[in-house]
């Protein structure tokens, strides 16, 4: 059955303090799933998860149960990731879901753990969320002494070790092998791929890396069903999805709905609208790495498919006249990233609120390659005097051919995440950039 | 005169080095619990850990510089995280940011003994934005007038800086 409004998988227990403790978890049916997964073989739960559609929470929407099934079958050490890294801007699920149902974390990493053969296991979790850091410690502390961690987890004879690490400070380290190389205790600077983590992960042994939300529902699959999980969703996207809705509406919040609900209805219906009797001007649709929708295209779903695919969605242009190639001439809509929605309303300063994520991604950069490095620090210079007021005729076209020569040209997505909304904005709001070049001229005359 | 950890810091370091299979990933522990220890991460904090894990002083030294909560200088005992990015920005994170500056007598990036102030990327707690997190306390849809009550009720109720490692 298709989810409605208030069909709650991952947010259910939202609210609810007692929770996080496992005796209150316990008394709400936890762990009772884990029972269950435990006596399955490892490649039904994978079967399970694969019909499911579950697709990666964390910003790319990779097929679950396919990445799973990367880890080659002969592998005699694999380790299981969970990405709690969560650290684009307009997104605050993760730190949610992990304070408020540490367990139901811990009880999918378990299941999946099993699923993938997957021993040694760990949370990476981002250095400033120390209030959820001390949280999940806690919880983890709690399921060792139950047993449903350990060398011998219920006397099944199944190992799986389960360890909180915590960052410190470093956007980059949510990109999977950042997130890698840090868990080493090196620099956290993406590595070059192929080899992908599934098969040469973290200290050498294939990795899978899974976002908290995703691992959060494995639970709910076991429970209930690959096919009830479908289900809910739409397409090939099975579940619901936890939006994170920031900016300029009368009620920002983290809530969980349906694949199939509009932008439109998101802002208007669920958010009670832009604030102050305005209207949209912009609306970034899953965290700020992902081109902007204008106010002509919120009726498409916030599903990861339609992001991509819908024709009411502009295509991306590298300058007018000249579409943005993915590749293979694929074009570059927008993706449903993070699930961090950010609504700008139409007295928004678009150069200004542009120059703001040119900023974070300049801060961001690794370092370690030259188009990311050198043009991120470009973009946010050049971007910086056009929100000033001191633009140059020419700066638009600079802005395009340094995010142009960014994207693509770099180990990891971090050059694409600056490139992608840079053009994107440059798209859709090209007027306002404009305008904010002409209005330099005039005061200098 | 050389640093040493205390006997609190030894044990959950050792209890660490089990969780995984070399002692190298420890490293960022071990530093978030000297700068915790020591306050800032002085080249004698960053020999220690490298002595403690048996790391090069120069691989210790490359992670303590890489990650922006590792703290190179004396800071304030409390830090103030104050989030400007897109979110905060737009529903007043910078004039947030200047109360801050105000009541604290402190530039961003400053500190006096009680204090830091640091502009912070994105902190992940955007549906309350404007937002700032000081140790294990996230402070929440802040405006520019709630500042000074924050300020007087952080100086009551501490939030030291590596409250939890």
């Amino acid at each position: 059955m298709p989810a409605d409004w208030n069909t709650k998988v991952v947010s259910a227990r939202f609210g609810n303090e007692g929770a996080k403790s496992l005796a209150t978890y316990e008394s709400l049916g936890g762990y009772a799933t884990l029972r269950k997964a435990l006596a399955m073989r490892p490649e039904d739960i994978a079967n399970e998860v694969k019909a499911s559609n579950l697709r990666g929470r964390g910003g790319a929407g990779f097929a679950t149960g396919v990445k799973w099934g990367f880890v080659p079958k002969d592998a005699k050490q694999v380790h299981l990731v969970c990405n709690a890294d969560e650290s684009e801007p307009g997104t605050c699920k993760d730190r949610e879901l992990i304070y408020w149902d540490p367990h139901l974390l811990i009880e999918g990493m378990i299941i999946a753990g099993h699923a993938l053969r997957a021993t040694h296991n760990y949370i990476y979790i981002r250095g400033e969320m120390m209030r959820e850091f001390a949280v999940l410690k806690r919880a983890v502390e709690e399921a060792y002494q139950r047993g449903y961690l350990g060398k011998n987890i219920l006397g099944t004879g199944i190992e799986c070790h389960l360890t909180v690490h915590r960052g410190a400070g470093a956007y980059i380290c949510g990109e999977e092998t950042a997130l890698l190389n840090s868990l080493e205790g090196l620099r956290g600077q993406p590595r070059l791929k192929p080899p992908f983590p599934a098969i040469k992960g973290l200290f050498g042994n294939p990795t899978i890396v899974n976002n908290v939300e995703t691992l959060m529902n494995v639970p709910h699959i076991l429970d209930k069903g690959g096919a009830w999980f479908n289900s809910l969703g739409v397409g090939r996207s099975g579940g619901t999805r936890m939006l994170c809705v920031s900016g300029h509406v009368n009620k920002p919040g983290v809530y969980e709905l349906p694949m199939t609900i509009t932008f439109r209805q998101l802002i208007d219906e669920v958010c009670g609208g832009v604030w102050k009797g305005r209207k949209v001007k912009a609306v970034i649709p899953g965290g700020v790495s992902m081109p902007p929708l204008d106010e002509s295209e919120l009726d498409v779903p916030i599903e990861f498919d339609a992001l991509q695919t819908d024709e009411r969605i502009k295509p991306v242009m590298v300058r007018p006249g000249q579409q943005f190639d993915l590749g293979g001439g694929r074009m570059l809509r927008t993706m449903a990233g993070s699930g961090g929605v950010v609504v700008m309303d139409d007295t928004t300063d678009i150069p200004k609120a542009v120059w703001r994520i040119m900023k974070f991604f300049a801060h961001e950069s690794c370092g370690q390659c030259t188009p990311c490095r050198e043009g991120t620090g470009w973009l946010e210079k050049v971007a910086r005097r056009v929100a000033d007021g001191a633009g140059k005729p020419d700066d638009l076209e600079l802005l395009s051919s340094i995010a142009h020569g960014i994207a693509g040209n770099t180990i990891c997505a971090l050059g694409d995440a600056a490139a992608w909304p840079m053009l994107g904005f440059l798209t859709k709001f090209r007027a306002d950039f404009e305008a904010a070049i002409k209005t330099k001229k005039v005061q200098a005359a | 005169m050389s640093l040493e950890f205390s006997a609190d810091a030894q044990k959950k370091i050792a209890a660490l080095c089990e969780r995984y299979p070399t002692k190298q990933p420890v490293v960022m522990a071990a530093l978030h619990l000297a700068q915790k220890e020591f306050g800032f991460l002085s080249d004698e904090a960053l020999k220690l850990v490298a002595t403690t894990l048996g790391l090069p002083y120069a691989h210790v030294y490359g992670v303590a510089t890489f990650y922006t909560m590792y703290r190179r200088e004396p800071g304030g005992k409390q830090t103030i995280r104050m989030c400007t990015n897109i979110s905060c920005m737009l529903r007043g994170g910078y004039e947030v940011l200047a109360a801050f500056e105000r009541t604290l007598g402190l530039h961003k990036g400053e500190s006096n003994q009680e204090f830091s102030l640091v502009e912070e990327e994105c902190i992940a707690a955007c549906a309350n934005a404007p937002c700032a997190v000081v140790g294990t306390e996230y402070l929440l849809d802040i405006t520019p007038e709630s500042v000074g009550k924050i300020v007087e009720r952080l100086r009551a109720k501490p939030h030291p800086e590596s409250e939890v490692v």
